[in-house]
Order: structure tokens, then sequence, then C-alpha cells
């Protein structure tokens, strides 16, 4: 599907300001994995990233369709989704860099991020880990009566997890308000998607009797038409979605998969980050619809990374936690 | 809560009536659910079955089919949902059938659950139950029969209680439903159908908390679950050898009330420990440990373990009936260890 498929119709669902907000907030993820990358390579953040970059169109194409008080769970590549669903970059750095200040006070890291003022229940390092925890959380907002929905990020590594099948049926059976969100950024880790993953996807999900589509995942506007439309079904009794997004990882599986030749070729990552880039995508879009020039797409990436130098500068400064704290939140 | 009574007899003055460990359980769920409508019980046949064990037989009756969740033979599924639903309000209390099953939800109980609230610096909560069976000599073979709760008790973040008595029963699961933390509880099968003082009205059992079943001078016999029941029928038959046997019941290994073991210990010089998981680094290795740790300087000999033999569960009964402690193996060991053998 082309991005501006959908035509003229769509620039109806959301206002001038929501696409530039949307802009805004891939930037921002764009600019903080930027950051994490050199953070990495400057020998500054413990451990590992697994960067979002060439992804950003599905978070904030979702989490736009969402309100604050709505859940998502997260991945191992969960940057973005926890960006999208309205954390703060300064301490997302700081859990980065295991800082007190961080969203989890030096205790999650990058793989494990939640912010539940946000209704982000956490990053999760296990592939399909959250796929049971975003129906319960479904199933508790019914429980409560409230019309929250939940949304489950996952990879198209978690297709083959046994788990995702499990939690859909019961989300089919009791009609639960969770939206499963495919990132499909064909490769597994180091392992092309379909060396592993037999048959049509969308047939999976489909074959549970959850309503499943599929969009561009590099197109935003697409994404949010999409998300939103799964989003006020879900909030309105109609039970579960699938949302099968095509992306691309720019990057590596994590910040040190460098050579990555064996497994796929520089002329596909090229052509994907020439091509396919949804920040370039929707700031080509916002021009030719008149809803931005260049020049304000220009000061909103300066504005970002100005907020973006301030968050890691504040996480660079932030002590990290005292060693006592080690012991501390084992039990509630 | 100040009604709240923190042990059920105390001096035995406290009204009682007898109930099956069943029963309690049952009751203890009963009231938990009149008295907070965040409780809800999800797992296979729990609704109209009232399980295979037909503990919550009626439950459904009185809190309806949305509260007494009938779910597919899923366990890490229904396992996954009770840690979501935890994290946003609820009190879900998970049965999951037979505790060999267990295995099937390790990631949700291991992975998740106990550790959402340390990953998270405090900030998300899984205030979960996870009700599961032990125990063998059910000729039920090697996938029915296993006592796994030292998995459970390896892992920082988890509780886990193991009651031997209804009315310990009945205390500490009110206790794992208010707790904010996920909690896994064990019930030997074999004891649904034990009856038991439990006393009337409302009360609960604080974890961490150890039972001295009976008191005794000579020999520290520290038992978990339906062995609390062999470890007294051998300190029966040690009184007539003249051997005056303490059995304490930890009734949770996490938290573990290491300071009355090893008080006891102190006290006694000896002491064994029984309980049904396989002996091979189980219960009984942990808590020969903290006894050895704690008593060594009063210790006139090693600490004893009986576990369950380090074999599958056997079907025959003439294989399977090797496998467990009993009360003459207890008493065996008990005799050896003060010399009277």
């Amino acid at each position: 599907m082309e991005p501006g498929a959908h035509g003229r119709g769509i620039s109806a669902i959301a206002t001038r300001e929501q696409w530039l907000q949307m802009y805004s907030q891939m930037v921002r993820i764009r600019f903080f994995e930027e950051q994490v990358n050199e953070l990495y390579t400057g020998g500054k953040m413990p451990g590992l990233a697994h960067l979002y970059i060439g992804e950003e169109a599905v978070a904030v194409g979702v989490c736009s369709a969402l309100r604050r008080d709505d859940y998502i769970t997260s991945t191992h590549r969960g940057h973005g989704h926890c960006l999208a669903k309205g954390a703060s970059v300064d301490r997302m750095f700081a859990e980065l860099l295991g800082k007190g200040a961080g969203y989890c006070r030096g205790k999650g890291g990058s793989m494990h991020i939640a912010d539940p003022e946000t209704g982000n229940l956490g990053a999760n390092a296990i592939v399909g880990g959250s796929t049971g925890i975003a129906a319960g959380a479904a199933l508790s907002a019914r429980m409560r009566g409230t019309d929250q929905v939940a949304v489950c990020f996952l990879g198209d590594g978690a297709l083959n997890q046994g788990l995702l099948y499990e939690a859909m049926n019961m989300a089919s059976l009791w009609k639960l308000p969770v939206l499963y969100v495919c990132e499909h950024n064909r490769y597994g880790e180091y392992t092309p998607s379909d060396e592993v993953t037999a048959g049509d996807v969308k047939a999976r999900p489909a074959a549970w009797g959850v309503r499943t589509d599929e969009v561009d995942g590099q197109d935003v506007r697409a994404v949010y038409a999409a998300a939103l439309g799964h989003v006020q079904r879900g909030r309105a009794g109609d039970g579960p979605g699938f949302l099968l997004c095509h992306t691309y990882r720019f990057r590596g599986h994590h910040v040190g998969d460098i050579n990555r030749a064996y497994y796929r070729s520089q002329q596909e990552e090229a052509a994907w980050s020439r091509e396919r880039d949804p920040i370039r995508l929707l700031g080509l879009w916002l021009i030719r619809q008149r809803m931005a020039d260049a020049a304000e797409l220009e000061r909103v990436e300066q504005g970002v990374r100005a907020e973006i130098a301030a968050g890691l500068q504040f996480a660079l400064e932030a002590p990290y936690p005292d060693p006592s704290e080690v012991t501390e939140d084992v039990y509630a | 809560m100040s009604m709240l009574r923190a042990e059920p007899a105390e001096g035995g003055r406290a009204a009682t009536r007898d109930l099956t460990f069943g029963q309690a359980i049952k009751e203890a769920l009963a009231e938990e659910m009149r008295r907070d409508p965040r409780v809800f019980i999800i797992g296979e046949d729990v609704a109209e079955a009232g399980t295979v064990f037909k503990v919550l037989a009626g439950l459904v009756e009185e809190f309806g089919a949305k509260r007494v969740l009938d779910s597919p033979i899923s366990e890490a599924g229904i396992t996954g949902i009770g840690v979501g639903a935890a994290m946003t309000g609820m009190r879900p209390v998970v049965d999951i059938m037979f505790g060999d099953f267990i295995t099937l939800a390790m990631d949700q109980i291991v992975n998740q659950a106990a550790k959402v609230h340390y990953m998270s610096g405090g900030k998300l909560r899984v205030p979960m139950v996870i009700r599961t069976t032990m125990g063998a000599t059910r000729r039920s073979a090697a996938q029915h029969s296993q006592s796994l709760h030292v998995w459970p008790a390896h892992v920082p973040g988890l509780r886990v209680a193991l009651p031997s008595t209804p009315a310990d029963a009945k205390g500490l699961l009110v206790t794992a439903i208010r707790d904010d933390n996920p909690v896994v509880f064990f019930e030997d099968k074999m004891m649904y159908g034990l009856k038991g003082p439990v006393p009337e009205g409302e009360y609960a059992i604080p974890f961490g908390v150890a039972d001295i079943k009976r008191p005794g001078t000579d020999i520290t016999i520290v038992a978990t679950s339906s062995m609390v029941h062999v470890a007294l029928e051998a300190a029966k038959a040690l009184e007539g050898a003249g051997i005056s046997a303490e059995v304490i019941d930890p009734r949770t290994l996490a938290p573990l009330d290491a300071e009355t073991l090893i008080a006891s210990a102190q006290k006694t010089g000896r002491a064994i420990v029984v309980d049904e998981g396989y002996q091979q680094f189980g219960a009984t290795a942990e808590i020969a440990a903290v006894i050895a740790d704690g008593a060594f300087d009063y210790l006139d000999a090693p600490v004893k373990r009986i576990g369950a033999m380090n074999v599958p569960v056997p079907f025959s009964p003439v294989l399977e009936d090797q496998t467990v402690p009993t009360a003459d193996s207890v008493a065996a060991a008990a005799k050896a260890l003060c010399g009277r053998e």
C-alpha cells in the first residue's frame, strides 16, 4: 500500500495539529534512539539496547489513537512505545543509564521501562511474554466497568510463541478490549521471519475470530486510521483486534549488531531508509497537503533536538541509586 | 481490619467447628469474594464443575460466571491474564489444577509475576494468588503427583504457602488474597477431605510464622503440608520409645520463619526436615542449611533430610508408596539421630 493511498479522506480523521504532533513524536523517538546508539558506542551506557529506528510510525500511529488511561504492553524494542505513550525523554535516558531518576529507579533498564501514569504496563524482554498480560488488563478494565482498552505490541518473532494463541483465544471468547499490534519488521533477531513462520500470518488471528487487518507500517496515517478503528470497536465492546503492521528495523537487532550482511543485504537496508522512512513520508505528505512547510518541520526537529539534549544532560548528571536499594521492591 | 485476629486459636478459646481442608479453602475464597469485589477466580473447570476436586463447588452459584471464570486449558494464558488483571486493579485467584502444570506457566510466574514490582522500581504490583496442588500416593503417576513448591520458592518476588490443616488453610489463604505480591499456594490434594477445627469468624494467619504443632524436647521435626501429619504420627510412635519430638510446620517457605526453626533446633540439639518434594535440591536442603547455619553449635548430629525419592513418581502402588516419606521412615531416622536404634 502506498503512502497516501487513503487519499484525502484520511486527513479528516486528524487535525493539522494532530499530524504535526505525530511528526514531532516520531522525530522524538528517532533522535532519542540515535542518541542511545551514541551512548552505547561511546561506552556510556551499561548493557545493550534494541533500537526502534525505522518503526516509529507504528508506535506513534497506534498510541495516538489511545487515551492516556488506556494500557500498553511493550517489547524489548520498546523505547518508541514508551515515548509514544507519553514517557519523557529525561527519565527514559536516566533509566537507560541505570540512574535513580529513571522510570524504574535503575532496576529495569532498556528492556523493562514501565510507566503506569501513562498506562505503560512495561516493556517485556520475553518475546510474547506480555500477550497474556495485555488480555488481563483488558479483562480487568471490563470487570472494573471502565471503557479502557489495552494494546499489546509484539514483533513478528512473537508470532511463534504459543502464549499469543492462548491469550487471543480467551480474548476472542470473552470479547476483551485488547488490540494486538504486530510490528512485522521481517527479522527475528538475525533470522528472516519467513524462514521460521509458516502460512499466512493474518490467517492466524482470523482463525481465532479476531478482527484482523494489515497496514503499511511506514505510513503513520494508515496506522493511525486502522488503530483508531480497532480501538473504537474495542471500547464499544466488540472484542479484540489484530493489526499487522509491515515495517522495517533500519538498524541491527541491537546496538552491537553491526555486521548484518549474513542475514540481509546493504541494498535492502538502503532502499528502506531511502524510500520508506516513516518520518520523511509524513513530512512530504504534510508539505504536499500544505499543512506545513519545510521550515516548520525543521523548527519541530530543532525543538525536539533541544529536548533530547536537555534530557540527556539531566540523565548524565543524575545520581546512581544508593547501593542499599538493591533489596528494595522485591516485595510490595 | 481491627476485628482481625492474627491467629485462629488463642489457647483454644476461639469457638471452632470442624471443616474439611477443602471446605476451609472454599470458605476463605467465599468470604474474601464477599468482602472485596476485586477478587475473582479463573481456571479450568472452576465454575459448575467446582474443580476436579470439587473444592469450589457452589461458588459460581453465589458469585456468578463473571467472577468464577471457566477458562480453556491454557495454564500460561490464564496466569498471564491473572498478572495483567492484578497489575491493573484486580485480585485474581488463578486455579492451576495440578501442581505439575505450573511448569506450563513458569515464564508467567517467574519472569513476569515475580519481577514486575522490582523491575518497575516498585510502581507496579501483582496481587495474585495461584492456587495449585501437590502430593503423591493418589495413583496418578509421574505427571499428576509432584510436589514442586520449591520451584517458585527459589525465585525472589514470590511467596509460597503450603498449609497442613483446615484452620491454617483458611487463614493463610485469606492472607494470600490480601497480600500485594504474587503468592503460589500449594494444597495437598490428599488432604482435601481431612477434617479439623476451624475458628468461627474472620481471621488471617500471617506469612512467615511457623507453628509448633507438637512441643517436644529431644528432637525437632520440621515438616511441611501433609508431611506434618506424617511427622505427628512419627512423634506419637517416638513417644513410646521415650523420645520427645517437637513438630514444627513453617507454613510458608517464602518467607521462611528461620528464627523459630533455629530456636527449636538449639533447644533439642537434633533436627529432621521432612517434605514431599524431591529430596535433591529440595525444601529439605534449604531448611537443613538454615538450621545448620543458625544452630551449629547446639547440634549433636547433622541435620537429617527426608524428601521424596529422586525418581519420577511411579504408578504402581507397590512402587509409588516407597517414594514418599512415611511415619515409619521418619521415626526410624529420628531414633537413629537420637542413638536409639
